[in-house]
């Protein structure tokens, strides 16, 4: 109630500050004085465990939108963007070329600390559609990945193939999948966003990421970190190939030499 | 039904995997090839990390020639003096194909003149290896018994440190014994395959070693060169994935077992016109791989710093 009635005196004083009876003034960018709304977001879990038969998983991230407008709420001018962005890595994009009939490996582009997942979940799509406008997000969306090349002398038109080629291959990988419409309202502020997880996500450390517009405009993010974790066995395994090196080869050479001997030996009696 | 590969870092489904052991256990047991030119592609289709492929793919072929090894030994199908003479051979090339490897590497394109060699050594190999298989059936067929091996080589008997094989039945110098050892051994590394497919026809043709006792002296022999292959992969790229790896090997030891015995069913020739039409195969893939207008002219590597 509280709220509400703020929101109205906040909304009164908006129109009294700019007495245009424009609308779009309306939703600019709050005036002095006027509280700025705020987001809240908390997920089902901290951490995802990789299991044996890990086929993917389901995240559910909750928010609230604080101090939002009623009046903008009602006719749907905020707009929700989750993102979970996977732990980065290098990553080069190869490209063939023929030459002399021969289909080779020409070019190639190496771009640092490119996310090697990102699964986004938004109110509406990014890029905007006709009579939408695009949210204004910096660095948000699969289009606006830094993808910063590590050799600048490449640049131009060839850079942007070469852009366009990498987020298509981890499009196709299922390691990057946008959801326009995965964030849904279910209270008047009250949000949900469901990100699916895939079958190949990368283990580490992973960064939950909700931004609010308002608009169309950039109001605030709130990040909160996921981890993905092998278990047990997994962990193990991992633990010893990248410790004990020498040993875990050794081990893998042993075990295959058992295998080797016991089928021959199993087939030697029947 | 599913299972979570922990190096590999995704899940597959288990079938897919031990359908994939099975034949490259199968084809390795019968003709003494390693079937790392076979099973590496296949994984890599299946979305494992080519690093992974490679390092994971040597290590099933340990258990599937360590497996038709066995087999060939009792059998009394495989010459071990020969082999190690070969290994010891394949292990001083295998050394020498690394610096060759770096080497290459530094320079840029060359890898691509390689694969051109290896595809018109496939073709040539391949190619005359079916024909003289094809003219060998057709003379058994009409029931002429050759005499004497076609296409013996003089000077490879005039050579000096001379060495009996009694299992191989040779009396040979083992100068070409390391010789091809070393070559292949060169091979191994700069193409990174085992050499299997080229090792047999050259023990066959240059050695004049009975068909049936090559195949168990190739496995015999590949047993090693792909153990070395595990471990050094192990510990410079983390990149073997046991799971993966053990699922492949149960498949591939029972693989290789029915191979042995489909192998040593079938006559010399008949051995040798189906490992030509193998030969053959991998270096017309090889080919098309070259000419054939990718699906994608585009392909992603993760990780490090690449040129």
């Amino acid at each position: 109630m509280k709220r509400a009635l703020l929101a109205t005196l906040t909304l009164l004083g908006l129109v009294a500050a700019s007495p245009a009876p424009a609308f779009a003034q309306a939703l600019s960018p709050p005036a002095q004085g006027s509280v700025v709304e705020r987001l809240e977001i908390g997920m089902n879990t901290s951490q995802i465990a990789i299991t044996p038969d890990f086929a993917g998983a389901d995240l559910a991230i909750f928010g609230a939108v604080v101090n939002a407008d009623e009046l903008l709420n009602s006719i749907g001018q905020y707009d929700i963007v989750v993102t979970l962005e996977g732990p980065k890595d290098f990553a080069t994009v190869r490209r063939k070329e023929r030459v002399f009939g021969i289909w080779i490996n020409r070019h190639s582009v190496t771009f640092k600390e490119a996310p090697m997942s990102y699964t986004l979940s938004s109110t509406r799509k990014i890029e905007g559609e006709p009579g939408v406008p695009p949210l204004d997000a910096p660095g948000i969306g699969i289009q606006h990945i830094d993808l910063t090349p590590t050799d600048f002398l490449r640049g131009g038109r060839l850079l942007e193939d070469f852009r366009d080629a990498y987020r298509r291959l981890k499009m196709e990988s299922g390691l990057y999948q946008p959801d326009p419409g995965g964030v849904r309202f279910i209270s008047s502020t009250l949000f949900q966003a469901n990100l699916k997880l895939p079958a190949n996500i990368p283990s580490g450390t992973h960064t939950v990421r909700a931004a609010l517009f308002k608009s169309g405009k950039f109001i605030m993010e709130k990040t909160l970190p996921l981890r993905v974790v092998k278990t047990g066995l997994e962990q193990a395994i991992t633990d010893a190939a990248h410790q004990q090196p020498l040993l875990y080869g050794m081990a893998s050479v042993f075990l295959a030499l058992l295998t080797g001997w016991g089928a021959s030996v199993l087939f030697r009696r029947d | 039904m599913t299972i979570y590969l922990p190096i590999a870092e995704l899940s597959v489904n288990i079938f897919v995997i031990l359908g994939m052991g099975a034949a490259v256990g199968f084809l390795s047991g019968m003709f003494g090839v390693g079937g790392g030119f076979l099973i590496t592609p296949l994984l890599i289709f299946y979305n494992v990390p080519p690093v992974v492929a490679v390092a994971t793919g040597a290590n099933q072929v340990v258990a599937s020639s360590v497996s038709g090894a066995i087999s060939h030994f009792r059998r009394g199908t495989l010459d071990i003096k020969l082999g190690l003479m070969l290994l010891a051979g394949g292990l001083a090339g295998a050394t020498v194909g690394i610096w060759i490897f770096s080497f290459l590497r530094r320079l840029g394109q060359l890898d691509l003149v390689i694969s051109l060699l290896y595809v018109i050594f496939l073709g040539f190999v391949g190619g005359l290896m079916l024909i003289e298989s094809i003219n060998a059936i057709r003379k058994t067929r009409k029931g002429v018994v050759p005499v004497k091996a076609p296409g013996q080589h003089p000077w490879i008997h005039r050579l000096p440190f001379k060495m009996r094989f009694k299992k191989s039945k040779i009396y040979l110098s083992v100068i070409p014994v390391i010789g091809i050892g070393f070559g292949i051994g060169v091979l191994t590394s700069v193409m990174g395959v085992g050499g299997g497919f080229i090792m047999v026809p050259a023990m066959i043709y240059l050695l004049r070693v009975p068909t049936n006792v090559v195949v168990g002296t190739s496995l015999f022999q590949i047993i090693f060169t792909t153990a070395y292959t595990t471990v050094v992969q192990a510990a410079t790229n983390y990149s073997v994935d046991i799971v993966l790896a053990f699922i492949l090997m149960v498949a591939g030891v029972v693989g290789a077992q029915y191979g042995v015995r489909v192998g040593q069913k079938l006559r010399g020739e008949q051995l040798r016109a189906l490992l030509a039409l193998l030969v053959l195969a991998v270096g017309i893939r090889l080919a098309l791989q070259l000419v054939i207008t990718p699906a994608d002219v585009y392909s992603l590597a993760i990780g490090g710093v690449h040129g």
